[in-house]
């Protein structure tokens, strides 16, 4: 197969993908797997299994992730970028037509009313999404204590998440640290 | 035309937001509110709005997030500046471990930092939760700014939490479209018949 053939083809595989994602993130993973382990034999279960993990260790959008790195395991740098630009251009395209829309769309009585309905089960929604992401979170005294004041410092005084983000991993970095001097004391149980 | 000034900005906006958010679709939400409902450059009601509108439609929920308020602000180029911006971090990190090797995530400071990181996100995404459904209740309420008043109250908010709260966690597998299909109905209802 000619390299820009399978550039073509990881364009439209990843556009395929990408415009069949509702709710993104994690809800690409097994569309992702049928398409490029079972369909195109791309990679292997094992990849996507790293790659998920890479994903969980690297900040930023997980179907870009996900479309940089088997791009460019298949076809190189060129890969990596027509995947990434097909994974990404169904809800670029979509989200502007919408756009133009929306300010005539909202001004239906109707529909402001939907809209009203719809915030409040938003914030269930993404209370759903709260549960899903503790599950991988580590039930520590230390992870508690981080997850109260995250919660707090950005619910009441207003703290920009960026800089929680950043505070919380230098927590974590000291935290390791403590807890790898007290294991080599033979102290803690805890590795 | 939006202004370079204007351009640079939203760009760099989003590469933050891209670059900081760690778990991916509803842990971008607590970056996405602090930078730009408190930057100015949208309300909450049309971030929640938006919510709605990108839990509906395909695609990553960050690309769809950045190409609504790159349009609102600045045509079709804010767009492409707002989800290249957003884009562009995942996509050199991943192409420098894809072209190198991943062995920094194995370090030891590196998975140390995710013992921090993991439960903040969870907070802050709690966060966010907890705030959108006090003030969807009680519309006089706003947290942030330390206003606790609580004279006015949105019972059918009420209402439409909790139906919607029951029906996800007694049918887990339902998708989250058909529960917000359900309550925009509930809201014509409630808000315009009774």
């Amino acid at each position: 197969m000619s390299k820009s053939k399978t550039v073509g083809e990881l364009f439209l595989t990843f556009m395929k993908i990408g415009a069949f994602t509702f709710g993104g993130g994690y809800a690409m993973i097994p569309i992702m797997q049928r398409e490029v382990v079972d369909v195109k034999h791309w990679v292997t279960d094992d990849d996507v299994v790293k790659l998920l993990v890479i994903s969980e260790s690297t900040p930023g959008v997980i179907a870009v992730n996900a479309a940089t790195y088997v791009g460019y395991h298949i076809a190189g740098f060129w890969g990596s970028l027509a995947a990434t630009v097909g994974v990404v251009l169904p809800s670029f395209a979509v989200i502007t037509l919408i756009t133009f829309f929306y300010a005539e769309f909202k001004a239906l009585l109707w529909v402001e009313y939907a809209f009203r309905g719809l915030r409040a089960a938003v914030a269930v929604i993404i209370l759903n999404a709260v549960f899903k992401l503790s599950k991988k979170s580590d039930r520590s005294v230390f992870a508690g204590l981080v997850l109260v004041g995250a919660f707090a410092f950005s619910v009441f005084m207003d703290v920009s998440a960026i800089w929680i983000i950043l505070l919380a991993a230098s927590a974590g970095i000291l935290y390791g640290a403590a807890l790898a001097r007290k294991t080599a004391k033979g102290g803690g149980p805890r590795a | 035309m939006p202004d370079l000034g204007t351009l640079l900005s939203l760009f760099w906006i989003f590469f933050k937001i891209g670059l900081f958010t760690f778990g991916g679709g509803y842990a971008m939400i607590p970056l996405i509110r602090s930078e730009l409902v408190g930057g100015g450059f949208i309300t909450e009601e049309a971030l929640i709005d938006f919510i709605a509108v990108s839990e509906s439609t395909p695609g990553p929920f960050a690309v769809n997030v950045a190409t609504f308020i790159g349009t609102e602000a600045g045509g079709i180029v804010g767009a492409v500046v707002t989800t290249l911006g957003v884009v562009l971090p995942s996509f050199l990190v991943l192409l420098l471990i894809a072209r190198f090797s991943s062995r920094v995530l194995e370090t030891k400071t590196f998975k140390a930092a995710f013992l921090g990181l993991r439960p903040a996100v969870v907070g802050l995404v709690f966060g966010v939760a907890f705030t959108l459904a006090f003030e969807r209740v009680f519309p006089s309420l706003h947290i942030r700014d330390a206003v606790f008043d609580f004279s006015a109250f949105d019972a059918y908010a009420l209402v439409i939490m909790t139906v919607i709260f029951v029906l996800s966690r007694k049918f887990r597998k339902v998708s989250p479209i058909l529960l917000l299909l359900l309550a925009a109905v509930l809201g014509v209802v409630l808000y315009g018949i009774f």
